[in-house]
């Protein structure tokens, strides 16, 4: 497994700390003129979402992790795992657990395609796109001719999601919703 | 569409014109006292011994020498400038220092530097501060003992702590296993540069003064309430290290004696010896005047002078992207 030295720490890179996958979020050069150098290093251990903070005399190694990124089809659920495909031609599947899937369970469309970070081959999360389009399944009546006015209501999307949606909003319509703040952006003509 | 690479220099024009004003001030400062400003090799034959700084290497082809060295100061040649009779001397030169990239750090940089036959530690100190109060119009320096300045903040006395109460006091950064491989210098630099600057010269500028012997690197040695003490000293502003000087060490005998003990530092530590610099040695041999030396950070200096708190932004381009 490759190793990297603390001039070779930069945002972004994927390290092992305490046997967790980490991302370093800043490296910090500490060094008197004429005295031993070091590096404060902030990383987020993606296995708990954890930011640590850790000294590190300059010179010191951290192997790195196994952490991929990958574009990822969401196919179905199985009571137990939510399995996803991807979708670079391998047509490989990989089951996700509850832990993986997290949040982002609300926002799972079958067919959709999602980031699946993978952890020595195993989806380690799921992150969804920042905006995703799902059928709003259930909300109170609409209310004609009140397009212009303020006012919201909750809305229960296709996924079981929940979001506050205008009052004219009426069941069976295509929503443009925002992942990130979980709120409503706009409504998608249905094609 | 492939991303241009950055070509736009980082520091900006009002930047660059007070970085010239700056060098105008160095200059017509010593100009005034009669100090000499001098060139000497940025490319020469040997590097430095210390143990903490990586001097960077270059293949050269002339006639006798095959690689050279970036200087990481111009302490040897202009040391050799002095005992060949050249009075009191300055330089502004370009110095390397590889592995080091930071906030407060490129591996190339501008350093001023001087030395003054017959000053002593505390004379030239009074110099490095009239020449820093001046261009930053700031207060003048106190001054603390590193003794009292570990105390103070790090709350352990660097001359009495034995190594476990440091290494203790080093867990709040340090793992049980990182800090074995530490010795006791190690321990003292990271409690430095933890526990103490940051707390440094918030207020006005703070002389360090009196290290620890075992970091004296080419300062004089004495005696000082019952401990070896280093003649050397540094200067502190919003936590930032600005110069270290020495009261010289002129003493050739015990300078080759360093230069050996670094290289045992370097060997244990794993690190490349470092060929010992015979030119200097002979120079010594023949006769450093008595003086004392300092180094300035002209990249600091600049930074505080603009209060800014990244190196980069006082660089044209940092090494990433020169």
């Amino acid at each position: 497994m490759a190793s990297y030295s603390t001039n070779e720490f930069r945002g972004g890179l994927k390290v092992l700390l305490d046997g967790d996958p980490c991302i370093i979020l800043e490296n910090e050069f500490v060094k008197p003129g004429k005295g031993q150098a070091f590096n404060r290093v902030k990383l987020r251990n993606l296995m708990t979402n954890r930011v640590w903070e850790r000294t590190f005399k300059s010179g010191e190694t951290l192997e790195s992790a196994d952490v991929i990124d990958q574009d990822m089809e969401y196919l179905y659920s199985d009571g137990e795992f939510w399995h996803f495909m991807a979708t670079d031609g391998s047509f490989e599947q990989f089951p996700a657990d509850a832990k993986a899937v997290g949040d982002t369970v609300k926002w799972l469309k079958e067919q959709d395609v999602y980031t699946v970070t993978l952890y020595n081959g195993s989806p380690l999360t799921v992150t969804p796109p920042n905006f995703v389009e799902l059928e709003v399944v259930d909300t109170d009546p609409g209310m004609k001719g009140d397009t212009a006015q303020g006012g919201s209501k909750p809305a229960t999307l296709s996924t079981g999601a929940v979001v506050n949606v205008p009052l004219f909003i009426t069941i069976g319509e295509v929503l443009k919703v925002d992942t990130r703040s979980g709120e409503y952006v706009n409504r998608v003509k249905s094609s | 569409m492939s991303e241009q690479p950055a070509w736009r220099p980082h520091a900006s024009l009002a930047v660059l014109k007070s970085r010239a004003q700056q060098l105008a001030f160095v200059r017509g400062f010593f100009a005034e006292r009669g100090v000499l400003e001098v060139e000497t090799p940025a490319l020469g034959r040997f590097g430095v011994t210390d143990p903490n700084l990586d001097p960077v290497a270059v293949t050269v082809s002339a006639p006798g020498v095959q690689v050279g060295w970036l200087q990481t100061s111009p302490e040897y040649h202009m040391k050799r400038l002095l005992a060949a009779g050249a009075g009191a001397i300055y330089q502004v030169s370009r110095v390397f220092r590889d592995g080091e990239r930071g906030r407060r750090h490129n591996p190339e940089f501008s350093m001023l530097e001087w030395y003054r036959p017959g000053f002593s530690d505390d004379e030239l100190m009074g110099e490095v501060a009239d020449l820093v109060c001046n261009w930053l119009q700031c207060e003048r320096p106190d001054t603390l003992s590193y003794r009292d300045a570990m105390i103070a903040w790090a709350h352990v006395d660097p001359f009495e702590a034995s190594d476990r109460t440091l290494r203790r006091r080093c867990e709040e950064w340090l793992e049980p296993e990182q800090l074995a491989g530490l010795g006791r210098d190690g321990c003292l630099d990271l409690l430095m540069s933890f526990a103490v600057e940051p707390n440094l010269g918030q207020e006005r500028p703070v002389f360090i003064t009196s290290y620890p012997a075992s970091q004296a690197s080419l300062a004089k040695v004495s005696v000082e309430s019952g401990v070896p003490v280093a003649h050397r000293f540094e200067l502190y502003l919003k936590g930032i290290e600005l110069c270290n000087g020495y009261w010289e060490l002129t003493n050739p005998e015990e300078q080759r004696q360093r230069f050996q003990a670094d290289n045992r530092i370097r060997r244990a530590s794993g690190k490349p010896e470092m060929a010992i610099d015979d030119a200097f040695l002979a120079a010594l041999d023949h006769g450093l005047p008595e003086c004392a030396g300092v180094a300035l950070g002209l990249d600091r200096l600049l930074m505080l002078k603009l209060g800014l708190t990244d190196i980069a932004e006082v660089l044209t381009f940092p090494l990433e992207e020169a």
